[in-house]
């Protein structure tokens, strides 16, 4: 069973003092996610990727379309229960302690009283949150925060999370935690869905990733493959400091480094390359093939492009 | 579903609590007590209707001013923090939620109320020394101001549900002074015509009627109060609150938080 | 199928539209059980200095309040027969007290707290006290020493005072040019028919308020219907005297004076001769001031108003 179906969520809003005119957050999009994934959703500021999880969590609700959420409309109340949330920069009710705010949300997710305060404690354990009983969240850091958000999100042990920006505001060691956690949460079986436009974070992470860039969608697939189909790159070293003219015609990028040169380009010229060196009589010291970064692929599905019918897409509708 | 709208009012109660909403009563207690111990000193014959009067005022206004300070922050300010996200990510229903936001607000009132009360029959005693079998009819005042309270509640609730909280405290003010004259809006729509009297006429039957609720001065005077009245302002407070509050649900059930 | 949302919002919408009706309904019962509730609860406080310091400032909102409300009191009591109106005096010393520049109070305490009841207060002390408040805050309307002179002259007969105020009324700037004259009438001819029906005409004229303008009405009438029978009844003196038997019936009169009808009242019910001599309206009733024509033992009914009510 696919664990998220979208099927053409839409969101128009009408911006506008007096006249209003339609302004397309989001272009109907369609997108399956499937059980025991992590997923990315990625997009540049403003591409939609937090309007969509709104709309998939009933906070925003859609101008058209509809979505499945564990084989149940979304709009089913009783999915919350199976469901965790944390969304962007949250905040909390600051006058609270962890430990009160667990609870609270436990209560209202339903998690049966004997169990509640155990289940707290474990989860407060899991985010890396100790010592902080009877402290009021409102002098908490914030990547305390951001940890107390992930505790929640996972408190009642839903079957599928939801992460809008997970790494903001944490500090290297952070991030390094939460994408150990989420792996872990990918070891219980759990779906994670989680919205970033940090992408070697998505690289690390994600099994499939979708992107999103003026609320249109540019791309859907697993990321090896997706990375493959963008020209790969390789990397020539070479001895000395020379740099020849056929290198350069190539169109290759060259650092002199010491007393070797280092010089990047395509991977279809790599033979050229070989050639022009042998031609001059230049020791080749390694050839090593880059690994192409889902950035590449991200700009380029990034740039305009054209529609069918010959429209520039990417303007506002 | 019950169990939600109890956790959501007590944690309201709770955010009341610790945003020291309670000191009031400090300002309130001082207030009384000087007046108590001024009119007991002067002692011209009035003391127990200066203490009622007071005191019951007191009570009305300070829960009044409560209610609409922090009624109008109860949606609008979780909207504007974005507390309310990770609440609706929840299985918690919207309507749940306005719900349990207004009982934990009413809650804080009559807490806070009955606190002022034993204030009230506290100078009471200290100025005439004894209580009289009339003084019971403060208890009526009381929950009369109580369903004060309920009315002012749900149209801070209302109005914080689509409002600033700049403009839903103005509102909301100005209903409650508004309808502290309800009669008299009566009055004027009797003396208008035409259209103008329709108008008034209306106005006169939306706005919440507190000079019904208000009986401090026949309190204070020992006068009864009959129970026919005190059926139907009942009847009338708990109408008037269902019919704010959904008009809350209503509407925050279609806002798109953005 | 209907999502949550849907049940929810019809639910709640028919919550509101019964709650609200239900609310009207409840509120019409309240107004019937506390329909003169306002009017005692108003005058709790019925020392016009503490509400003024009550009123936090905006003295002229309260002053409009009390107002209406002295109105609206007036009127339902009126309405309904009252033998007191105790509360009239302090609602318009608060109302003045408040707002001393409201001239329609003044001219409402001079046209109904002085007369007796059912018409009035009864309480011309209390009227003469609010004309001079009025006076003495009000220096330059001359308005207010007509409405001081006209109590002392319908309900005190104090034919002397009233000429004294008058006098100084007509000193004031832009003073109406009838008030030298009510002045020297009041020293003069204080009893006669015309000199009230000036008085009358004058209060109908200068009146701002509805049911002042109404009492001017009724007055005016009754002192017509005054001059008539008392015309009428000399007449039939007159008769008397010269024939030495009084006239066996209105028409033998008529025909005896050459009138060509028969005299009609201000409503156009023609007057009837009693045995003894005496004439009486039809319908003494509509007359509610009258001082003759009455038939003996004739008690006044309720007080009717002939304009719209």
């Amino acid at each position: 069973m696919a664990a998220i179906e979208i099927l053409g969520l839409e969101k128009t809003y009408m911006v506008g003092f007096w006249r209003k005119r339609p302004k397309r957050a989001v272009q109907p999009l369609h997108l399956t996610v499937e059980e025991g994934e992590i997923f990315g959703f990625l997009g540049p500021n403003g591409a939609g990727k937090t309007t969509t999880l709104k709309m998939l969590m009933g906070l925003v609700f859609p101008t058209s379309g509809t979505a499945r959420i564990l084989g149940r409309e979304w709009t089913d109340p009783e999915i919350k229960a199976q469901i965790g949330f944390l969304p962007e920069q949250p905040y909390f009710y600051d006058y609270l302690t962890a430990h009160e705010l667990l609870d609270y949300y436990g209560q209202l997710s339903g998690v049966p009283a004997k169990d509640r305060a155990r289940r707290v404690g474990e989860v407060l354990q899991k985010v890396g949150l100790t010592d902080i009983r009877g402290v009021q969240l409102r002098k908490f850091s914030k990547g305390m925060l951001q940890r107390a958000g992930i505790a929640q999100a996972i408190l009642h042990n839903p079957k599928l999370v939801f992460f809008d920006e997970p790494m903001s505001g944490l500090d290297p060691l952070g991030r390094r935690e939460v994408r150990d956690l989420m792996e872990q949460l990918k070891q219980e079986g759990k779906t994670v869905f989680f919205s970033t436009h940090i992408l070697s974070d998505a690289e690390a992470l994600c099994d499939r990733v979708a992107i999103i860039h003026k609320g249109e969608l540019r791309g859907v697939g697993a990321v090896e493959d997706l990375t493959s189909t963008v020209q790969g790159k390789v990397e020539v070293i070479w001895q000395g400091t020379q740099i020849p003219a056929s290198m350069r015609a190539l169109g290759a990028e060259c650092h002199v480094t010491g007393d070797t040169v280092r010089a990047v380009l395509a991977e279809n010229q790599q033979d050229a390359a070989i050639d022009a060196l042998r031609r001059e009589r230049i020791r080749l010291i390694a050839i090593t093939p880059l690994r192409t970064s889902l950035e590449a692929y991200f700009v380029e599905k990034l740039q305009p492009s054209q529609t069918p019918s010959g429209r520039t897409v990417g303007t506002a509708v | 579903m019950s169990a939600r709208i109890i956790h959501i009012a007590r944690n309201t109660f709770r955010e009341a609590v610790r945003d020291r909403v309670l000191y009031n009563l400090i300002a309130f207690a001082l207030l009384l007590s000087g007046a108590a111990i001024f009119v007991g000193q002067i002692s011209i014959d009035i003391e127990r209707l200066v203490v009622i009067n007071l005191g019951l005022t007191a009570v009305s206004l300070f829960g009044v001013v409560i209610a609409i300070f922090i009624g109008i922050g109860l949606v609008s300010k979780e909207i504007e923090k974005r507390t309310l996200y990770t609440v609706l990510s929840r299985p918690v229903r919207r309507w749940e939620f306005i719900v349990g936001k207004f009982f934990g607000l009413a809650g804080t009132l009559v807490v806070n109320a009955f606190f002022m009360a034993i204030g009230v029959f506290g100078a009471l005693l200290y100025v005439a020394h004894k209580f009289a079998k009339p003084d019971a009819l403060i208890l009526v005042a009381l929950y009369f101001i109580i369903l004060e309270f309920l009315i002012i509640c749900s149209l801070a609730l209302l109005f914080s549900s689509f409002s600033s909280p700049l403009l839903s405290a103005v509102f909301a003010f100005s209903l409650f002074v508004i309808g502290s004259f309800a009669d008299d809006l009566r009055g004027f729509a009797g003396l208008a015509h035409g259209v103008t009297r329709w108008f008034t006429t209306a106005a006169a039957y939306m706005v919440p009627n507190f000079s019904a609720l208000n009986v401090i001065s026949a309190v204070a005077h020992q006068q009864p109060i009959s129970a026919q009245l005190i059926l139907h302002n009942t009847l009338y407070a708990l109408f008037y609150t269902a019919t704010a509050l959904s008009g809350a649900v209503l509407i925050f059930e279609r806002r798109n938080l953005k | 199928m209907k999502t949550a949302r849907q049940r929810t919002t019809v639910i709640a919408a028919a919550c509101l539209v019964i709650s609200a009706v239900a609310c009207v309904l409840v509120l019409r019962h309240l107004d019937k059980i506390r329909p003169q509730a306002t009017l005692e609860d108003a005058l709790y406080i019925s020392s016009p200095e503490m509400v003024k310091r009550a009123s936090l400032g905006f003295d002229g909102l309260m002053a409009c309040i009390y107002w209406t409300r002295t109105v609206q009191y007036f009127g339902h009591r009126h309405f309904d027969r009252a033998h007191t109106y105790n509360e009239l005096a302090p609602l318009l010393e608060i109302t003045t007290t408040l707002d001393p520049h409201l001239i329609s109070a003044y001219q409402f305490g001079a046209s109904f707290l002085a007369p007796k009841p059912p018409n009035g207060a009864g309480e011309p002390g209390r009227a003469i006290q609010l004309m001079e408040y009025g006076i003495e805050h009000n220096p330059d309307n001359w308005q207010l020493y007509y409405n001081l002179g006209f109590v002392y002259y319908t309900e005190l007969k104090d034919f002397r005072n009233a000429a004294a105020v008058f006098e100084r009324g007509s000193k004031v700037p832009n003073a109406h040019p009838f008030m030298k004259i009510l002045a020297a009438q009041m020293a003069a001819h204080a009893g006669d028919f015309a000199t009230a029906r000036m008085l009358w005409g004058a209060t109908y004229e200068n009146a701002y308020e509805a049911n002042i303008r109404q009492n001017a009405v009724e007055h005016l009438r009754a002192i017509r219907v005054d001059e008539d029978v008392t015309n009428l009844e000399a007449i039939v003196t007159q008769f008397g005297e010269r024939t030495g038997r009084l006239p066996s019936s209105m028409s033998e009169l008529v025909a005896d004076q050459h009138w060509r009808g028969v005299p009609v009242d201000p409503d156009g019910n023609p007057y009837t001769l009693t045995a003894q001599g005496h004439v009486e309206v039809q319908n003494p009733d509509d007359f509610p001031f009258i001082t003759k024509g009455t038939p003996p033992g004739h008690k006044p009914g309720p007080p009717k108003f002939h304009t719209k009510s």
